[in-house]
């Protein structure tokens, strides 16, 4: 028994090393590349999956005849473009909002209300409880009649369109100032700023803005990116978006609805190639880049 | 008492406008008798219809399976890239990859899986030629397999982007002290490494499945109603009123809404246990 205990002897500095160097050392190596295999087998698969119907779809948009007349007919019809652009701007407007709401709240939570950051997180985890279909449902009963009748105007319409969008972008814009806040110390800044005459909109437009500028564009891409390709919230309100315009194209044409996939495609891509770009040398969790499925 | 709280005035307004104030009108409209307005529990009676049943049960069904399928391939994943000794450069493709294709859903989704595995799909056409006949038996895209062949496609990439920290939490130290006691790779995933991945695991995997119960673009595209699904169902209810009850609509969106909150709670509450040891 007491043999079997080098364990002890172990314990002194240069025994300890050697035991690991031996076992870093000699280990290993082999299971090493045993594990290789299996690891790109299960990548390359998982890549399939990805790409493979990416390439179907660019596939179907190239039989149309003549070569690229898919994109060329898409382009030039003006619902593609219109609804592209609605979405766009929609898509602004609400992270213009969603950041007008979500910073001061963050920053007043941070410094002034932290008792009150479960009832804030709470109300920002609630998109998630409440999906877009049930939520577009509530939201019509609720403003389709006196005293706030906002579906019955196309105005009324596309602001209700940008306050649904605005809960939808909550979840991640509210965690991404919040990691950001906290990688600055914005009392030392708030105090730092009062004391030479600012005041509160001063300190939160040129203090903590140009200070989250990361978080803010991050959640400024996930946000474009859901919005330009959402559909049930914009289906529902009758608004002349890019999803209704692509379920609508999807089932009257044969080659262009592919090509106008692959365009969506590509957004999103842009979207999150600049997400990833953004959070670069900050570490993988300051990249929030998950909103969920649709 | 402090008035800091009116500093979150304009947050609380919002809240309360278009979350909180649609939500209630859902709630009591479930609670209120169609014709005369007087509570009543009549309408979550009318849950037990097997229209809504049979909805409820595919809802359920799906997301069941793909949050499975997608959690075991997600991880797979995650841990190849991770753990297997893959280039580095690999990693960050697939993490971006998966940032693409788990918010690439609903419309444009549905119509990329059309062109590929519908009777007319170009890997359809493909595996024809070579000999196999995908539509030789029941198969279709448009199916509930179909469907979540679909989902699946969202699913994993979220899977490897929730499941990506956790593996990297695994501490070196902890195999190399699993196998200086002797321990082989097999045991030391079974003893070590699975349990504390366990509450992650299983939280990851509840969190899929409420992503895939709340979908609804992606179906609508694909199926065309075809299997009817909860989603489906209160969509339809909005267009018109199918269910020829208007308070059992409402009921049928606070059932999604019970599950979708049960997910929600039981994803936090495993996540901030699985943090014990992964920090």
């Amino acid at each position: 028994m007491s043999r079997s205990r080098p364990a002890i002897d172990a314990r002194t500095p240069g025994a300890l090393e050697s035991i690991e160097t031996s076992a870093v050392d000699v280990e290993p190596a082999p299971r090493r590349r045993r594990g290789s295999l299996w690891a790109w087998i299960v990548f390359l698969l998982g890549t399939a999956y990805f790409i493979v119907p990416l390439i179907a779809t660019l596939g179907v948009s190239l039989l149309a005849k003549p070569a690229f007349a898919a994109y060329s007919t898409s382009f030039a019809d003006a619902r593609f473009l219109g609804s592209l652009t609605y979405s766009f701007v929609i898509g602004l407007i609400t992270v213009a909002l969603s950041i007008a709401l979500v910073v001061p709240t963050a920053y007043w939570v941070r410094l002034r209300a932290p008792h009150l950051r479960p009832v804030v997180e709470f109300i920002t985890l609630l998109p998630f409880v409440i999906p877009p279909v049930v939520l577009v449902f509530g939201l019509i009963k609720a403003y389709s009649r006196p005293p706030l009748p906002f579906t019955n105007s196309d105005l009324g319409s596309s602001a209700l369109l940008v306050f649904a969008y605005v809960t939808l972008s909550l979840p991640y814009m509210y965690r991404s100032v919040d990691a950001g806040l906290r990688a600055i110390d914005i009392r030392t800044l708030t105090e730092a700023a009062q004391s030479l005459g600012s005041g509160w909109l001063t300190i939160i437009v040129r203090i903590i803005l140009p200070n989250l500028r990361v978080a803010l564009l991050s959640g400024a891409f996930l946000s474009l990116a859901i919005v330009i390709g959402e559909f049930a919230i914009a289906s529902y309100l009758a608004r002349p978006a890019f999803g209704p315009y692509l379920a609508l194209l999807g089932g009257n044409r044969a080659y262009e609805p592919a090509a106008v996939t692959l365009v969506s495609f590509g957004l999103t891509w842009l979207a999150m190639i600049a997400i990833s770009l953004l959070g670069r040398g900050r570490g993988a969790r300051s990249r929030i880049q998950i909103a969920g499925a649709r | 008492m402090s008035w800091s709280w009116l500093g979150l005035g304009p947050f609380f307004l919002f809240g309360a406008m278009f979350l909180g104030l649609p939500l209630a009108f859902l709630a009591f409209g479930s609670v209120a008798d169609n014709t005369t307005g007087a509570p009543t529990v009549d309408n979550y009676a009318a849950l037990s219809t097997p229209l809504v049943v049979n909805a409820f049960r595919n809802s359920i069904e799906i997301s069941l399976v793909t949050a499975i399928a997608g959690g075991i391939l997600g991880f797979a994943l995650a841990a190849a890239v991770i753990l297997g000794g893959l280039p580095p450069i690999l990693r960050n493709a697939l993490m971006t990859f998966s940032g693409v294709a788990s918010n690439f859903a609903g419309i444009p989704l549905a119509l990329a899986f059309t062109y590929t595995l519908s009777t007319t799909g170009l890997v359809t056409i493909l595996l024809k030629n070579l000999g196999l006949d995908i539509y030789g038996g029941d198969f279709t895209i448009f199916s509930k397999l179909g469907l979540e062949l679909v989902y699946l496609y969202f699913q994993f990439p979220l899977m490897v982007l929730i499941i990506a920290p956790a593996i990297d939490g695994l501490k070196p130290e902890w195999r190399e002290a699993a196998e200086n006691m002797g321990a082989t790779g097999r045991q030391y995933w079974r003893r070590v490494a699975l349990p504390i991945l366990t509450p992650t695991l299983l939280g990851s995997m509840i969190l899929l499945f409420g992503n895939s119960f709340g979908a609804y673009a992606t179906a609508y595209q694909l199926t065309a109603g075809g299997i009817p699904l909860v989603p489906l169902a209160i969509g339809n209810q909005i267009s018109g009123d199918v269910l020829h009850n208007v308070g059992l609509g409402y009921a049928m969106a606070m059932g999604m809404v019970v599950v979708m909150a049960i997910s929600i709670t039981a994803y936090t509450w495993l996540q901030r246990r699985s943090e014990r040891w992964l920090r």
